[in-house]
């Protein structure tokens, strides 16, 4: 007993490399960054750029920009990828793993040259830069995120359930919003996780296919990083930070809520 | 209609709009394919050129740019197998507590807004060079930051191989007289193979997609994703059609070549057991 309690005390070590990683690379600078956008202009301890960046329009415009951006993104890949990741997953529409496969290859491509190829065949087409053009390329951009799973949620999912639904005459829709639906949040949530978080910081597809009236949190820390304004920049990357911890103990309920029910539909 | 048909149109339809996809989706790619085949600047054609092929291998900038990137990729995604390799085994017999916070970890560094850990990274950096410990610009900060970044997808990809482990392999391995070290090389790794070549896959390409991180803390070097963006201004080169179709097609075979090797020996293995069966 003693011996097997020796054995696991050593195998856990493994993981201490990591644990010094993450405080050395992860948590020290996050500490770093607060230190930053806690020290105001004249070297002092302030919340002095936080209330700078709270009573500036331009902060609250950008802030809106931003999530509204994000959002139009996660909303209209979310809209057109779940009817497809229905079809890839429906065994008598589609039983190849390669077609799957085809949907993920963009992914392995740097995405500024994915953009770039973009905005080449949206001149082409006509579309310049502007709003709907960065709306193009970001859902363009982030879409495997969304698919990939939704696709692994519906593709794994007991197709038991699905039959007792029609077995005790649901329509095929009823079946759908009461069975299938219900029972692929979790994917839905992962995959909103996956599209909504980096559309928040993205930059660089603005740059490419916007033009100058849209100004995203991502251009606003990349410039004022660019001024050296770095004080100013890393209260804006706290409370971006802040805003992903909320965002983020929201999904981890959201999953766990999830799994609870699931739980209870088994019993 | 009859139910036969109407499941027969169904069909027909779902396919339609699967290939309809996959056609909007390489549109681009394939655009900036065929354009990789004429010179001019911008996407005109104006007659049939291998030039910008060969411009992409001579090409100073590019060509720097397209080796830093794939060493930075391949030494980042193999410290992050490794480390996240022995993390994940590691996790898995940590205690509660220290196991929730360790998670939390991975969780903040894969859901944390790229320009976040970007600018926290450089902070560090600079914070560490102002200390007086000597960590110079360009290989080494990119090298440990994209480390850092990808070793949490190394641990998720791991994970799922290491729940289906035999947990007395590892027992058989010490009983045999190897030390920890030796287990785990010769017995634990081979086991997580195909979850460490996931991984190391996933880690590889994530430090190739990298821009932002990689902007913020590059230095004086360039890689592929940095060299665009700081050329968008003074309008792209078309040699980057170039590079992107090479990518392109080269991801492209690679990956169908890959699936089909794994789905012929999957079925080879499933035609081996069903043999095998018949035998008994």
């Amino acid at each position: 007993m003693t011996q097997i309690k020796k054995l696991q005390f050593q195998r856990k070590h493994f993981s201490y490399p990591y644990i010094v990683i993450c405080v050395v690379f992860v948590v020290i600078p996050l500490f770093i960054l607060a230190g930053y956008a806690l020290i105001d202009s004249d070297g002092n301890l302030s919340l002095s750029n936080f209330v700078d960046l709270l009573n500036s329009a331009t902060t609250y415009m950008v802030f809106g920009q931003t999530l509204m951006l994000s959002f139009l993104t996660t909303l209209i890949c979310l809209i057109l990828a779940y009817p497809l990741a229905l079809l890839l997953s429906n065994a008598s529409i589609n039983r190849s793993r390669t077609i799957v496969l085809l949907f993920i290859i963009p992914m392995w491509i740097n995405f500024l040259l994915r953009t770039f190829a973009l905005r080449e065949l949206l001149s082409m087409l006509g579309l310049g830069e502007g709003y709907f053009s960065v709306l193009i390329g970001m859902v363009y951009d982030l879409f495997p995120f969304m698919l990939l799973p939704l696709y692994t949620i519906l593709s794994g999912m007991d197709k038991s359930y699905k039959e007792a639904g029609s077995d005790l005459g649901a329509s095929s829709w009823q079946n759908f919003v009461r069975v299938t639906l219900p029972l692929s949040v979790p994917g839905i949530v992962s995959g909103i996780m996956m599209t909504f978080m980096p559309a928040l910081s993205s930059f660089a597809i603005n740059d490419m296919l916007g033009d100058a009236h849209l100004f995203l949190f991502g251009n606003m820390v990349n410039d004022l990083y660019g001024l050296n304004m770095w004080n100013y920049a890393s209260a804006l990357a706290m409370i971006m930070l802040i805003f992903v911890g909320l965002v983020m103990l929201v999904g981890n309920r959201f999953n766990r809520r999830n799994i609870r029910s699931l739980g209870g539909a088994k019993q | 209609m009859t139910n036969v048909a109407k499941k027969k149109t169904k069909v027909v339809v779902g396919r339609t709009i699967i290939w309809l996809s996959i056609a909007i989706l390489y549109l681009p790619l394939l655009v900036i394919l065929v354009f990789s085949f004429t010179t001019s600047n911008t996407m005109t054609w104006s007659g049939f050129s291998t030039q910008l092929f060969s411009n992409v291998f001579t090409h100073p900038e590019i060509s720097s740019a397209l080796t830093n990137t794939l060493i930075i990729a391949l030494a980042s995604a193999a410290l992050a197998t490794l480390i996240g390799t022995l993390a994940s085994v590691g996790i898995f017999y940590l205690k509660k507590p220290l196991k929730q916070i360790v998670n939390a970890g991975s969780q903040i560094t894969i859901l944390n807004a790229d320009i976040v850990t970007a600018i926290a990274f450089m902070l560090l950096f600079i914070s560490i060079s102002n200390i007086g410990i000597p960590l110079p610009d360009g290989y080494p900060t990119l090298i440990i930051a994209h480390t850092v970044f990808t070793i949490p997808f190394v641990i998720l990809a791991v994970n799922p191989k290491l729940r289906r482990l035999n947990p007395n392999l590892y027992e058989a391995g010490l009983d045999l007289g190897a030390g920890h070290m030796r287990t785990m090389w010769t017995v634990i790794f081979p086991q997580l193979l195909t979850g460490m070549i996931t991984g190391f896959a996933i880690a590889f390409t994530l430090s190739l997609e990298d821009f932002i991180v990689s902007q913020y803390n590059k230095g004086s070097i360039e890689t592929i994703s940095t060299l665009i963006y700081s050329s968008i201004s003074r309008g792209l080169d078309p040699t980057f059609r170039a590079l992107s179709s090479i990518v392109f097609v080269t991801v492209l075979v690679a990956m169908l070549v890959f699936n089909a090797v794994s789905s012929q020996r999957a079925k080879l293995s499933e035609r081996l057991r069903r043999a095998l069966h018949s035998v008994k």
